[in-house]
């Protein structure tokens, strides 16, 4: 591991809006420079994607960017990233993801010559290798596919790129299933960890050849499936906020590897990032409830550089597009947060306490991504050896915090939940920290069900 | 004699003891799992069906009522599930011959263009620990693969499943084409952007917004 110590220690300076490491995007926005800004996710309506519904498709990309500047521009928004998260066959076919690119860029630019208005987009491509089971990691056919819609797409107006990739998850998905605290770090800090090696190197490599921001990661496949079960009492809270701390370890790994933030909105394991490397991240909190429920709505903004939401689809409210709806939500939790920061250091840190205190006794998914424990948790993540320890060391470190804070009352947990503790205490203890020797342990039970060569095994 | 022998297996499956080695639940280590006990109530003349009936689908029941009420997560009613899986393979020539009969088939899979199925193998687990035999067609399924399956099983029961807005219309073209080959077919859809009023309009018989109802649906058209 390349980061043996934080880049910010104290919760303090882990706010929202300011990163040691701010990233400037071509059109001149600041992100993590002082001030928070939107990050708009959108996606389309119950429709089809086939070439008869192309124009329809170009009509509302168009729609919705055209819509939502025109209202960040009245509500004097200082700016706005769009992130256009692919749908699969925008990837599959990467001509349609460029074309899309490419009508979204013509109003950002526009916007910019004529007003001065900062926009930006986020290219945020499908890991397509899962359509293969198990996935083919290194010589996918799909792959030229991720490619080809990085390279081309980002010439086409897509600034910051990010993936939301997927190594790993053929076995994981069943380990949250059983709540099999020892595969999924295998999957996350053996298998993930190689995976996004190979990605993030190609991603960068792209990035720096296009002139354009390799931006980050997200373990949305793990971390946020692991808490969308939690949400649906399905598994333990407790299981979901430790296998959010272990993404972290896997999703630093895009950062080693040259991307320099921000990281993918849905990567709520993005303050641990921000706390070890500096480099700006993006939030996603009460507003991702067009999508799915959370735990997390307030204590996410604590440290957000940009503010953002989840896949809203462009349907008709009462005020308007749901997605130009989203925005102005976005906007004034920005606004606000950045009133704070004009205030000075005490005001912002008071209100990043009350985004912690309002959610953190609820749930320990919340607990564990309050600054305090945030900085705690990643103390420990650097003082691991390699990826497997730091993996294991947060973990264990995780459980002793929602531990702590339950017998001392301040975390309620259901009766259900309690045993947990024990129980993932007892699995992390016999965890090998050398590679070699976990890969051998781990290899008999889960034959057949990923292709160990395609991590270089 | 044959009483005992239904208690202590329904007690291993409804507290996931797959057989002797196994470490879990931790109340009942170093006893007798439900792979032994399925033995031993055989070869002691207990009837096939009365294990499957009064045992398993029993304690099945009993696990199903404690997650619909937050007492367990999803793993201990997995460990169940594996219990009860453990004790089918003694019952397996007995399916075979016609002794003893599952509740039904089940066919689902992910719907073409989408890659999204943890809850699709979630209801598949569950469904299988209700006493049905499931077939599970996988990912990003094309129409062809679900007919294909229904002709050849043709009093099966069809679950299809999509998360995305843009693949939940794929949906209507399966059950279009399932319906051609076998009108009868009763189909259950589930996923994120999907609602009971969509189901209805696409020709499906349910809606499941959760794996437990449509297990209850299962259910309830079985009996």
């Amino acid at each position: 591991m390349k980061y043996k110590k934080l880049a910010i220690s104290t919760p303090e300076g882990l706010i929202f809006g300011n990163a040691l490491y701010p990233v400037t995007t071509r059109r001149g926005l600041v992100i993590g420079g002082g001030s928070v800004i939107p990050e708009l996710n959108f996606t389309l309506p119950p429709m089809s994607i086939n070439e008869s519904t192309l124009k329809a498709i170009g009509g509302h990309y168009k729609g919705i960017v055209t819509d939502a500047i025109e209202h960040a521009r009245h509500l004097h928004a200082p700016g706005v990233i769009f992130e256009f998260e692919t749908l699969l066959e925008m990837t599959q076919t990467p001509s349609i993801g460029i074309d899309l690119v490419k009508i979204m860029n013509e109003v950002c630019e526009e916007n910019y010559i004529k007003y001065g208005f900062k926009s930006e987009i986020r290219l945020t491509p499908n890991d397509l290798r899962e359509f293969d089971r198990p996935p083919l990691c290194r010589t996918s056919k799909y792959l030229d596919a991720m490619w080809e819609l990085f390279d081309k797409g980002s010439l086409a107006g897509g600034d910051l790129l990010s993936i939301e990739s997927t190594g790993g998850k053929e076995i994981h998905d069943e380990a949250l299933m059983m709540c099999d605290i020892r595969t999924s770090i295998f999957a996350l800090s053996v298998l993930g960890v190689r995976d996004m090696k190979m990605l993030w190197s190609n991603i960068v490599a792209i990035a720096k050849k296009n002139n354009k921001i390799a931006a980050g990661d997200t373990a949305c496949g793990f971390g946020n499936t692991a808490m969308v079960l939690a949400e649906k009492q399905c598994i333990p809270k407790i299981f979901a906020a430790i296998v959010r701390i272990v993404t972290a370890v896997r999703t630093l790994v895009a950062i080693e590897e040259g991307a320099v933030g921000p990281d993918k909105d849905c990567g709520y394991e993005g303050p641990f990032l921000k706390a070890i490397t500096g480099t700006p991240i993006s939030m996603e909190g009460k507003g991702s409830a067009c999508a799915h429920f959370s735990p997390l709505g307030n204590v996410a903004a604590c440290c957000a550089d940009l503010w953002s939401n989840e896949s809203v689809q462009n349907i008709k409210l009462l005020a308007g597009m749901a997605p130009t709806v989203y925005l102005e939500q976005l906007e004034y939790d920005a606004r606000l947060m950045n009133q704070a920061l004009k205030r000075g250091k005490p005001t912002a840190n008071m209100l990043q306490q009350l985004f912690a205190e309002s959610d953190q006794a609820l749930d320990p998914q919340a607990l564990i991504l309050t600054p305090k424990n945030v900085i705690t948790l990643s103390e420990e993540i650097v003082k691991g050896e390699n990826y497997i320890d730091a993996s294991v060391r947060g973990a264990k470190k995780g459980l002793d915090i929602i531990e702590e804070a339950f017998k001392s009352g301040q975390l309620l947990l259901p009766e259900v939940e309690i045993e947990w503790i024990d129980l993932l205490r007892e699995a992390l203890s016999d965890i090998p920290t050398d590679e070699s020797k976990f890969v051998e342990e781990m290899l008999p039970s889960l034959e057949g069900k990923f292709i160990p060569s395609e991590y270089g095994l | 004699m044959n009483q005992n022998f239904l208690e202590r297996l329904s007690e291993c499956v409804e507290f996931g003891k797959i057989n002797l080695a196994s470490p879990y639940p931790p109340q009942m280590k170093g006893l007798p799992g439900a792979d032994e006990v399925t033995k031993e109530a055989l070869e002691a003349g207990v009837t096939p069906t009365e294990i499957l009936n009064d045992a398993l689908i029993n304690a099945m029941n009993k696990v199903g009522q404690k997650f619909s009420e937050n007492k367990i997560f999803v793993p201990q009613m997995l460990l169940s599930a594996k219990a009860m899986s453990a004790s089918m393979i003694h019952l397996k020539p007995f399916f075979a011959n016609g002794t003893v009969k599952r509740r039904g088939i089940f066919i689902l899979g992910t719907v073409f263009g989408d890659l999204h199925d943890i809850g699709k193998n979630l209801l598949g687990m569950m469904v299988e620990g209700a006493g049905w035999e499931v077939i599970d067609l996988g990912i990003d399924v094309k129409i062809e693969k679900f007919v294909e399956k229904v002709k050849e099983y043709p009093d099966a029961v069809v679950g299809i499943s999509a998360l995305l807005t843009t693949t939940m219309v794929n949906i209507q073209p399966v059950i279009e084409a399932i319906r051609k080959v076998a009108p009868q077919t009763k189909i259950i859809i589930g996923g994120a952007p999907l609602s009971a009023e969509y189901a209805a309009s696409i020709g499906a018989d349910a809606y499941g917004k959760n794996p437990q109802e449509g297990v209850s649906w299962l259910d309830s058209i079985a009996s």
